[in-house]
């Protein structure tokens, strides 16, 4: 019988890998030339990608940037490279760039949208990136107001509102070079208390953007946030006289009194009063690409609050909840969003009553929203799903209510889980806003046949559609990396 | 099996059992569906008492304890904890709960939360304790349950003995009166099962009282005052540890008991 026992008295030492499995050789070796088929396949793709290229790129590299129409762009075209039309004629885009950015906005106020689109900037920052300290977001703001005001018709009023803005940027500015980075750090994580919540401005941001897009007095903006102050007062001191749940309600109802009611006739009053405002905008003047951005950051902020609510109601002990949950969004997901927005367009004015101006603008990002936030909610249910029964009983074991157990333990796992579906439904319903061009806005889609039926540019169809699909890949390409980034962020250990 | 893995002796000398009663069970029933899991159970437990629950699979033991905060609805019959009477109503719910902690067979930590958070989540949003208080408590608790060290780390990096350990401290930062234990040590590996029977043993050193379901027969024999055996959803036999093991009653305990402790 051999002699089974063993005892290792030293402990092998660690070895390099052989030279064939490192570096760019085991590189090469292990993805593509693993084997001969793979070896075959990885020529074939490098032989097909050679050839689409071959094709695309001196299309879009050797173009005519310069002319004035598309014969000018053909003769041109002849005179360099001799008879072919493989070329392209970005004269088109060059001449038209700001009208597909901007539809029919007035050109003297382009910088309207643009102000818009860096304060959203400013304002979403906070929610979507929290290693950016107080300091540097207020920063942001304050820039962008004093670029604003120095851009602006010079006046005493103005004058004063620069030095203050230069003044501030200045002083935010000169904190935040001074700032070490150790002391940043620290000031990140105590969340920089000597500074205001930047998410004050995310929460202003939303009546602020109106107002610049379209125009007209200050006071329609500020009687619809005066809404959500009632609601709140009500909520705040409501509860020492009433039940909660009563409290919500009558909250509820006092904000939706106040908007549906009272709040026309206090703004217009107030308007005629003290005419505070800048100059007036109409629907049908906006579209191109800002459209599609501003129904595309409407539909998505407010789908997914919706989006929760209704997840959560389907899954309510609520059975009328429940079933109105159930309802919305099997109905809205069960009819296209052409046959909404056309209901947007043209029914909604008949069960409205006569007289009432219901801006279409205003209609279609309704209908967006319900739309996406249908989607939103059976994404967040399976987040729901995914989420272990033990997770709600531990929350329930400590004494959290529902709605802490929501807020803090459930959501966070669920839209965490939920983030790649998310952020698809978002993307989907951002690319969507190139529908209305259906029902006669001028987005960007809606744009190309006005700029097809001028003469000089009839019968160009590839020049504009490219441009209109590198716009959109800017934006859907970000936001696909935005939701890797969070999700690689909210990693925590390996389970 | 039979034999606590522990080499520290336990004082039963502070283990003392008052006379206030923390715990009443009378004529309960439960069903699932048509199912009819807990049959008539009565039960009085008294502040400071260390009970084992113990029976097969599917006897309804722990479908007994998680009654006892709620977590399950109970369909006739009274339960009263710490002297409130188990109702329907929400407030009274959360009530019991905030003096019942509870401990899960897999843990339930929150992923999501650093183990710090995990344990002041609760004081801070239930009980409003200040943060910085609360993070005290927290730290406290985590010193006794031997992983201060661990405390900015997130569940899932630590190994599952510490984070029942965690779970344990968890409950006790809301300053429960009673815990209840639903097999805290059936998903661990046995070296980690002594680090979690040892801070049990601590805490019933303090005088918590305590309901167990467990198979640690030996965790029984030595902490427990009461061993309750349960099978089909009834309360079979109850006894001291001693006459439990050595000369238990019923037919049933008998088998069960030679095919836990017979290998």
């Amino acid at each position: 019988m051999s002699d089974v026992s063993f005892v290792r008295t030293d402990m092998l030492p660690e070895q390099d890998p052989p030279g064939s499995e490192v570096g760019a050789i085991g590189w090469l070796r292990h993805n593509l030339f693993s084997s001969w088929i793979n070896g075959i396949v990885t020529l074939l793709s490098i032989y097909a990608i050679y050839f689409v290229l071959a094709g695309i790129l001196p299309w879009v590299f050797q173009s005519v940037w310069n002319s004035g129409s598309l014969t000018e762009c053909r003769e041109i075209m002849t005179a360099t490279w001799g008879q072919t039309h493989g070329h392209a004629c970005w004269g088109v885009i060059n001449e038209r760039w700001l009208q597909l950015l901007f539809g029919f906005y007035p050109k003297e106020l382009y910088g309207r949208p643009i102000l818009s689109l860096v304060l959203l900037l400013v304002a979403i920052t906070p929610i979507l990136f929290n290693m950016i300290s107080r300091r540097m977001n207020w920063f942001l703001l304050v820039l962008a107001f004093f670029v604003t005001a120095v851009l602006m018709d010079a006046s005493v009023f103005v004058w004063i509102l620069r030095a203050g803005f230069a003044g501030a940027t200045l002083v935010i500015g000169y904190q935040l070079v001074t700032l070490s980075g150790a002391d940043r750090a620290e000031q990140i994580a105590q969340g920089a208390k000597r500074l205001p919540n930047p998410l004050m401005f995310t929460a202003i941001y939303p009546f602020l953007m109106p107002w610049l897009m379209w125009g007209g007095t200050i006071w329609p903006a500020i009687c619809t946030a005066f809404g959500f102050v009632i609601g709140y007062l009500v909520l705040r001191f409501g509860k020492a006289y009433m039940s909660e749940l009563l409290t919500m309600i009558v909250a509820v109802a006092a904000a939706v009194i106040w908007w549906l009611v009272l709040s026309g006739y206090v703004s217009s009053g107030l308007s005629s009063v003290l005419p505070i405002g800048i100059e007036a905008v109409q629907s049908r003047q906006f579209g191109g690409f800002m459209l599609a951005i501003l129904l595309g950051v409407v539909a998505i902020g407010c789908s997914l609050p919706i989006g929760v609510v209704l997840a959560l109601g389907r899954q309510s002990d609520l059975v009328v909840v429940k079933f109105l949950c159930v309802g919305f969004i099997e109905f809205i997901r069960g009819v296209p969003l052409i046959t909404l927005l056309f209901v947007a367009s043209l029914l909604l004015n008949i069960f409205l009553p006569p007289g009432t101006n219901f801006d279409i603008i205003l209609r279609v990002m309704i209908m967006m929203t319900f739309f996406s936030a249908a989607y939103m909610a059976e994404v967040i249910r399976g987040g729901l799903a995914a989420l272990p029964r033990g997770q709600y009983e531990g929350a329930d074991s400590l004494g959290l209510d529902y709605w802490q157990a929501q807020r803090l333990i459930i959501m966070p796992q669920a839209l965490k889980v939920s983030i790649p579906g998310i952020v698809s439904t978002f993307i989907g319903i951002f690319k969507d806003t190139t529908l209305v061009s259906i029902i006669g806005l001028f987005d960007v889609i809606g744009l190309t046949q006005a700029i097809r039926a001028d003469t000089s540019w009839n019968g160009i169809y590839w020049e504009l559609f490219a441009f209109i699909a590198f716009l959109f890949f800017i934006v859907c390409f970000s936001m696909s990396r935005y939701s890797m980034y969070l999700e690689r962020k909210l990693q925590t250990g390996h389970s | 099996m039979s034999e606590l893995a522990t080499a520290r002796t336990i004082d039963r000398s502070k283990m003392q059992v008052s006379e206030e009663v923390a715990i009443e069970i009378s004529n309960m029933n439960k069903w699932f569906g048509s199912f009819h899991v807990l049959r008539d159970i009565n039960l009085t437990v008294n502040q400071g008492e260390r009970i084992v629950i113990a029976g097969p699979s599917g006897s309804g033991k722990s479908t007994l304890i998680r009654c006892l905060n709620a977590l399950e609805e109970h369909q006739q019959g009274k339960i009263t904890v710490d002297g409130t009477v188990l109702s329907n109503d929400l407030k009274n719910i959360d009530k019991i709960r905030r003096e019942v902690g509870m401990v899960f067979q897999h843990f339930n930590l929150f992923p999501h939360l650093t183990i710090l958070e995990n344990l002041t989540l609760a004081p801070i949003w239930v009980r409003k304790t200040p943060k910085k208080e609360a993070e005290e408590t927290a730290m406290h608790f985590l010193e006794k349950v031997k992983i201060p060290e661990q405390a900015l780390k997130y569940p899932g990096q630590l190994s599952g003995g510490q984070q029942q350990r965690v779970a344990i401290a968890r409950s006790l930062c809301m300053k429960p009166r009673i815990m209840l234990f639903d097999e805290p040590t059936s998903a661990l590996d046995p070296e980690m099962i002594k680090e979690v029977l040892d801070t049990m043993i601590e805490l019933a050193e303090e005088g918590m009282t305590m309901l167990v379901v467990t198979h640690e027969m030996g965790f029984a024999r030595q902490v427990a005052n009461r061993v309750i055996f349960m099978d089909a959803g009834q309360i079979v036999e109850q006894n001291e540890p001693e006459e439990f093991f050595n000369n238990p009653k019923s037919e049933r305990t008998k088998l069960f008991l030679s095919q836990i402790l017979g290998h």
